[in-house]
């Protein structure tokens, strides 16, 4: 298991879809409600694609500090 | 968010009000990333915004912010540029606050060539109000006002800008954020009028009404809509028809207006001693 690569803000999700709809590794899905969750951690690929496009900031994705 | 951000933004106002895939969100963290990546001192700029739930973006942007009347971002924000130019100015602004009751402003803040960075959200409809159409709505689009597809023809923002005087012109969309955070950034650095249309999306007043889907397919629209202008320069016509471009559409410096007001003073100064 890789370290946790995402932190979600869940108070902030408003279940939009657009995060999972746009992630290319599948790595995240919509709950019952269409909010947000971790499905599949080891295949993100940290490329933030979900972070950038998420309007309503719920989304940090982690990277290492260089 | 990212920690690095958080510090641009009021943290304790969110969530904001915009409803669940506005385009608004992903628009406003892209100016807020531009602002960061520029280096410019916090304490020197001031965000200006009209009416419209795109014009509620400042209220949620850690800086000095001005809300002010419907149309009217550009008359405030000019005010504030003459009476104090060291200041780095953002005009936060939607399709109606800045071409429909806004548009005499526009036009003419333009021609002075004023240092001002506008950042127009672009969701071709009146979004707060429930879905009027606007001067940015497509012909034969459907909104509340037009319920049998909009008769009129829209504005093409940047031809319009360039032709009133914008010396720097642009325009991304929420989609291709990267793209918008360096146009934002160019007109950062221009100094005089920096427009930049930055493409948005509405799913409740707009998308609804036309069918397009939820938000992931206006995005989905953007990315297939949008073509860059440095690819577009290689393109026979056909292939742009129903398409617009992005990227860096104009960028001619010239004498800026708050610049000529304090050399003119300096003349008429020395002219009395
Ligand atoms: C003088 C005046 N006229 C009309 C209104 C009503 N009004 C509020 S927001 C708005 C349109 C906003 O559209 P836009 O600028 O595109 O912003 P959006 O909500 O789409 O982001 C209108 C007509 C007002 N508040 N004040
Ligand atoms: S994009 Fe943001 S608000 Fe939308 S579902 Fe994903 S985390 Fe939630
Ligand atoms: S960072 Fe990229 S791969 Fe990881 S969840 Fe977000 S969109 Fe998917
Ligand atoms: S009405 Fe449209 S523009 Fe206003 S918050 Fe909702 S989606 Fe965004
Ligand atoms: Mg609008």
């Amino acid at each position: 298991m890789v370290e946790k690569p995402l932190d979600i803000d869940q108070k902030l999700c408003k279940g939009c879809g657009i995060c999972y709809t746009l992630c290319p590794k599948k790595a995240i899905k919509g709950d019952e409600k269409g909010k947000v969750v971790v499905d599949n951690p080891d295949l993100c690929s940290k490329c933030g694609i979900c972070e950038s496009h998420c309007p309503d900031y719920a989304i940090f994705v982690r990277r290492e500090k260089k | 968010m990212r920690p690095e951000l958080q510090k641009l933004f009021r943290m304790d106002k969110l969530p904001h009000i915009w409803c669940p895939g506005c385009g608004h969100g992903i628009i406003t963290r892209a100016i807020a990333e531009a602002i960061n990546e520029s280096d410019l001192d916090l304490d020197k700029t001031v965000i200006v915004s009209g009416i419209g739930c795109s014009s509620r973006a400042p209220g949620y942007m850690h800086f000095d912010t001005l809300h002010t009347l419907h149309g009217r971002a550009l008359a405030f924000a000019t005010g504030v540029k003459l009476a104090n130019p060291e200041l780095n100015v953002f005009v936060l602004t939607g399709d109606g606050d800045a071409t429909a009751i806004g548009g005499n402003h526009f036009i003419h803040a333009a021609r002075r060539n004023i240092d001002l960075n506008i950042i127009l959200f672009n969701n071709n409809i009146y979004g707060m109000t429930g879905g009027q159409y606007s001067p940015l709505t497509p012909t034969g689009k459907i909104a509340s006002t037009s319920p049998y597809g909009n008769p009129e023809n829209n504005f093409d923002i940047p031809a319009l800008a360039i032709a009133a005087g914008a010396s720097y012109v642009a325009r991304g969309t929420a989609f291709h954020d990267k793209l918008l955070i360096d146009c934002i950034k160019e007109g950062i650095k221009n100094k005089g009028f920096s427009l930049i249309e930055a493409m948005s999306m509405c799913p409740t007043s707009y998308g609804r009404r036309n069918k397009m889907g939820n938000a992931a397919d206006m995005l989905n629209d953007l990315k297939t809509t949008a073509v860059n202008i440095n690819v577009a320069k290689k393109l026979p016509p056909e292939k742009l028809e129903g398409k617009f471009l992005i990227g860096k559409l104009h960028h001619k410096p010239y004498p800026e207006f708050t610049q000529e007001y304090d050399k003119l003073i300096a003349k008429l100064q020395k002219g009395a001693e």
